[in-house]
């Protein structure tokens, strides 16, 4: 396979290239830096993060607030997001209220959630919840609507039970775009997780990067940041490839 | 989405917003929920009023648009630059585009500390973040649009002899422009979002910062004027870019 070892390299070097450069800068030029460190200090930074805990316990919070909030708009928006594609009436008449609602940026609802719960999971998981719902009640919405209307019919046909409609027919036939809906929300969501922890919760990623800035130790800070970028990439990846399993398991096309 | 909506809808639509209105006036009478999180709509109101005409709210606002306009038009001229300079060589794409993949899904807030170390707590470092983050939509839409111009008009174009400049200017960019608009709209969100973030964090006057402060001296109304305020900016900003789109669109049939 050498077609994909020279993929590989191609991809390695630009990145490799800038630490290298950094890396000179900051021991040359920008010696005791409050903004620069030397990547390789960055690395025992890192180090010394996971060995201490430190680094496991923040990136533990980080995702489990953006999960708990995932899982909470994810109930909700398929929901909800069945009822209005179900029911043009419906649809029409909270148009409005939704597009309203929806555009509200979720950053905004930030000092909000600092009121109503305080510091801690529970003010993440809200604002997370908040920002990731509408994108799913978007899709599955219009997953719905986009049912063959055959198979409705032959629901109709079979008299089938509102239950059963939803697990036999809906459910399968709107799956892999349960799936897209759910990648697009899990990019969100981890993008308001640590946006919370910078703005205002003291726990997780984004606290421990901010408080590395404040009390000047760029080289943790540099560690956090390429953490941070890391766990974002495999988490969407993951997010990419389930979407891919779950479209070829049900035979749609992606 | 809303092929000529009818007159029967509208009229629904506004009552269910009217319903939530006055269920939020019921709760907050009522004292279903605390006061002190959430104000009555009159007194959101009146908060509204006096901070636009008396208060400090109507130069807040347009702070806030401020740097949510230059933000968003200096992310949107990097990512097409950058995005047709990556695109229109396949090497560029080879060795830089998967550094592009790896940063995108980076949380733009979590790019601030890094910031604030460079350029200190002031509106250069805010305007970096939200150029930053807001550039990535654009980039990539860029590269997708230039990538997937019809493979006839490269023909065309080869023939013609047309130099490089010449291609991006006759052929790539007009043909990208679908892609592109998208993902400036995309980007504005985002620009929002990231100005927000950078008032609350680095104390920058505007919205983001009236909101925390609100928050942090319990005057719930206030924080609700700001909410709303946000939200009519987001809506606004969204409704005026779907226009252009559409209208700069006219001349492709998609």
């Amino acid at each position: 396979m050498p077609e994909a070892i020279l993929k590989w390299a191609r991809a390695l070097a630009f990145p490799l290239a800038v630490l290298a450069a950094l890396e000179v800068y900051a021991r040359t030029i920008a010696i005791n830096s409050d903004a620069l460190a030397p990547p390789t200090q960055a690395a025992q930074a890192f180090l010394q993060a996971v060995s201490d805990g430190s680094l496991l316990a923040a990136t533990g919070f980080t995702l489990l607030g953006a999960g708990l909030g995932l899982l909470v708009a994810t109930v909700l928006g398929i929901a909800l997001g069945i009822l209005l594609g179900l029911s043009r009436h419906a649809a029409q008449t909270s148009f409005l209220s939704v597009e309203i609602f929806r555009t509200i940026p979720s950053v905004a609802l930030i000092p909000l959630a600092m009121l109503i719960f305080g510091f801690g999971m529970n003010m993440e998981v809200s604002v997370v919840a908040f920002a990731t719902v509408w994108p799913i009640l978007i899709l599955t919405q219009t997953a719905v609507r986009q049912i063959e209307p055959a198979l409705l019919e032959v629901a109709r046909a079979l008299d089938l039970s509102p239950g059963a409609r939803l697990a036999k027919i809906i459910v399968p036939a709107i799956l892999p775009r349960l799936f897209v809906a759910l990648r697009l929300a899990v990019a969100i969501a981890l993008v308001v997780a640590v946006t919370v922890e910078i703005v205002a919760n003291p726990y997780g990623m984004g606290y421990a990067i901010m408080i590395a800035q404040q009390s000047m130790e760029p080289a943790l800070m540099l560690a956090w940041l390429l953490w941070i970028a890391l766990v974002g990439y495999i988490v969407n990846e993951a997010a990419l490839r389930l979407q891919h399993f779950v479209a070829r398991r049900m035979g749609a096309m992606p | 989405m809303n092929p000529r909506f009818p007159l029967k809808a509208t009229a629904e639509s506004l009552m269910l917003l009217a319903a939530l209105i006055a269920l939020w006036w019921l709760a907050s009478h009522n004292e279903w929920v605390s006061k002190v999180f959430l104000p009555t709509p009159e007194a959101t109101l009146s908060s509204l009023k006096s901070g636009l005409l008396h208060g400090e709210l109507a130069g807040f606002s347009i702070d806030t648009i401020n740097r949510m306009l230059l933000g968003w038009l200096l992310a949107s001229l990097i990512g097409i630059l950058l995005g047709a300079l990556v695109a229109i060589s396949s090497s560029a794409r080879a060795w830089i585009q998967p550094t592009l993949e790896f940063i995108r899904p980076l949380p733009a807030s979590a790019i601030m500390p890094l910031s604030i170390s460079i350029f200190g707590l002031n509106a250069a470092m805010v305007m970096f973040v939200v150029a930053f983050g807001a550039m990535w939509p654009v980039l990539l839409a860029t590269i997708h649009g230039f990538v997937s111009v019809d493979p006839r008009l490269r023909e065309v174009a080869t023939a013609l002899r047309l130099s490089r400049t010449a291609f991006i200017w006759k052929m790539g960019l007009p043909s990208a422009m679908p892609d592109i608009l998208a993902g400036m709209r995309l980007s504005m969100t985002v620009s929002l979002i990231i100005a927000v973030v950078g008032e609350m964090i680095a104390s920058q006057s505007g919205l983001g910062q009236a909101i925390l402060l609100a928050a942090r001296s319990f005057r719930a109304s206030e924080l609700f004027a700001g909410v709303v305020l946000l939200g009519i900016i987001g809506f606004a900003a969204n409704g005026l870019l779907s226009l252009a789109e559409k209208k700069l669109l006219r001349w492709q049939a998609r």
